[in-house]
């Protein structure tokens, strides 16, 4: 699309041509994820991703739709209808599991896209604005994924809910109007219950339309590569297809074996037991915890356990919670390093590999566990670094770091020589 | 002539007045329409009607306590004995998180009847007490297993991430043992 080699579409029969001039379509498409969109040659698999997230997006929307059909948000008979999908709906039992295991899915898919973009500073200049509009995506997916683990009615889901509209009491004076307000009521009932399965159903295309952004945005600078080397010239480049829908498919193939492994063998692996009980508002499951992929932000949220000044523990924990996540929105700001690959920055790597990597394994740990010692530490321990990291390591190592020397191009980074690849072909 | 036909460039133009009045016309008629959106979300009357009940205190002897329920949440209902009582009075609440007395908790006349919500004040869990044989934590009260509050006879935070006593809604005693809460 921006650049002067990419392919143009060339439509070749009658109706195609009869379609580009009135709704040129295909010929979008052609420039978007066809031969017309030249990419890097040097992609490695960590940049398949964003298309197993996009698969995975279509699969939560088709589940979702199927299920909504034999599903009623009221909370009488909601446990039931789950139950009745499981038990009664041909094919329903699939639906369910391949939808709550989607779920776990993408959220994998997504946070290995997000740690990809950790490690190759994707969100830096020009691609602030694909990075701005991924972290929209991935709060509107913890958006949808929370109130769609409400809808089964079971004990986790209630108490999920309360605990999370909870957290909203936190903030003075008008916190608790403010959760009595999204619940419709002073518990999780029928009009939180409705609302949730309403909002379940509308946020996916909501997603849906923040991701055409997100690859409009990706498509204006293109898609960045391993070396963090900007594309120079066309021998730099391959098309999109064949080159990398083949790569994908292949990943698509890979993920798809690992999915269908959980939803045939191990469906209720993710999950959690209590849910199969139904919502019982008078009694509270001995330990509660949210689904896996919120266990980093829940630890986060628990590390908080003596008031900060004048700010009590309890707000200072929900503070701290989403500030994880909105602190994300100023990365393209925090590392100002010229270089964006960690592969040529030795510091960075040091301290991505040994510090937030390492802290995003013991806050996912200590959320899933009890809020007991050693765990309440541990999690401080790691909430601490987890923001010195974003806040203090990344702006320090980005003014101090000596980054090792760069190639000239990403043909060179692959052929050893930019020579051949001029003079060749 | 330009400042009286009113269609000049200089100063207040007949076209500044009619866009403003226009703004400000859909500036009204949005804020109406935002406004039953907003709040629809509210509690519905339904919910808003459930939102009183009636506790029969009679049965409940002294170390005992029963859950009712209030606006679909629980409701310990507790008679506390002489011992409890003398427990919460021997605090110094100047040292508490939440300072209040156990007078000041109860209605005058029966300070040995402790109404609570039966909601943690850190995230709304279920605190475990109200039954004799359960858990009471570290000060006899009541004691949270999602996170390890724990509050003593009169409810009120002692320990743990909670930052309230456990709350006292609003009822009175309509005789000697019925209490109409909310």
């Amino acid at each position: 699309m921006s650049f002067p080699w990419a392919r143009e579409y060339q439509p070749t029969n009658g109706l195609m041509k009869f379609l580009d001039e009135k709704l040129p379509l295909p010929r979008l498409v052609y420039g978007a994820i066809g031969a017309g969109y030249p990419v890097p040659r040097n992609l490695s698999y960590m940049w398949n991703f964003g298309v197993l997230a996009g698969f995975c997006l279509v699969l939560q929307i088709v589940t979702g739709v199927v299920l909504a059909m034999h599903y009623a948000p009221n909370a009488l008979v909601a446990f039931g209808t789950t139950e009745h999908i499981m038990r009664d709906v041909n094919w329903g039992w699939l639906m369910r599991y391949a939808h709550a295991n989607g779920a776990s899915f993408f959220f994998i898919v997504v946070y290995l896209h997000i740690f990809r973009g950790f490690f190759y500073s994707s969100y830096k200049a020009p691609r602030e604005m694909i990075w701005l509009l991924g972290v929209v995506i991935f709060l509107l997916m913890m958006a949808t994924a929370f109130m769609g683990y409400v809808l089964p009615w079971g004990q986790m889901s209630f108490w999920g809910a309360k605990v999370i509209t909870g957290l909203f009491s936190a903030i003075p004076v008008v916190g608790e109007p403010i959760q009595v307000w999204l619940l419709g009521g002073f518990a999780p009932d029928d009009a939180a219950l409705n609302r949730f399965f309403s909002l379940h159903f509308l946020l996916p295309f909501v997603i849906a339309g923040v991701v055409i952004l997100h690859i409009w945005a990706l498509h204006i600078p293109g898609s960045s590569n391993p070396t963090g080397v900007e594309i120079k010239d066309e021998s730099d480049t391959v098309p999109f297809h064949p080159y990398y829908t083949a790569k994908d498919g292949f990943g698509l193939g890979v993920f798809l074996i690992a999915y269908c492994v959980m939803v045939f063998f191990l469906p209720n692996y993710l999950g959690h037991p209590d849910n199969y009980i139904e919502a019982n508002p008078l009694a509270t499951p001995a330990h509660i915890v949210p689904e896996w992929y919120f266990w980093p932000f829940y630890a986060i949220l628990r590390s908080f356990t003596v008031d900060f000044f004048f700010v009590p523990a309890k707000l200072m924990g929900v503070l701290a919670m989403f500030s994880a996540i909105l602190m994300w929105f100023f990365l393209p700001w925090l590392d100002r390093s010229p270089v964006r690959s960690g592969h040529y920055r030795p510091l960075f790597r040091k301290f991505f590999w040994f510090g937030l990597i390492p802290t995003m394994a013991v806050l996912f740990y200590c959320g899933g566990a009890p809020a007991i010692e050693p765990y309440v530490m541990l999690s401080q321990l790691a909430t601490a670094y987890y923001f010195l990291h974003f806040l203090v390591v990344l702006p320090l190592v980005s003014s101090f770091e000596k980054p090792e020397p760069l190639p000239f191009s990403i043909t060179e980074s692959v052929l050893g020589s930019d020579k051949p690849a001029l003079s060749g072909e | 002539m330009a400042e009286n036909d009113g269609n000049g460039e200089d100063g207040v133009r007949r076209r500044d007045f009619i866009n403003i009045a226009a703004v400000s016309f859909a500036g009204v008629g949005g804020i109406a329409v935002v406004l039953p959106l907003v709040s629809q979300m509210s509690p519905s009357a339904d919910v808003l009607a459930e939102s009183s009940t009636e506790v029969d205190t009679s049965k409940i002897e002294a170390g005992q306590g029963i859950t009712a329920v209030y606006r679909k949440q629980p409701l310990f209902v507790r008679r506390l004995t002489k011992k409890e009582i003398d427990e919460a009075n021997a605090v110094d609440i100047s040292t508490l998180r939440d300072p209040e007395t156990l007078e000041q908790r109860t209605k005058p006349g029966h300070t040995d009847m402790l109404i609570t919500m039966g909601v943690c004040t850190h995230l709304g869990c279920v605190p475990l007490g109200i039954q004799s044989d359960q858990n009471r934590g570290p000060f006899g009260g009541y004691f949270c297993p999602c996170h390890g509050s724990a509050y003593d006879t009169a409810a009120r935070i002692r320990k743990g991430p909670a930052p309230k006593n456990l709350q006292v809604p609003d009822y009175v005693f309509t005789s000697d043992t019925v209490v109409s809460v909310g």
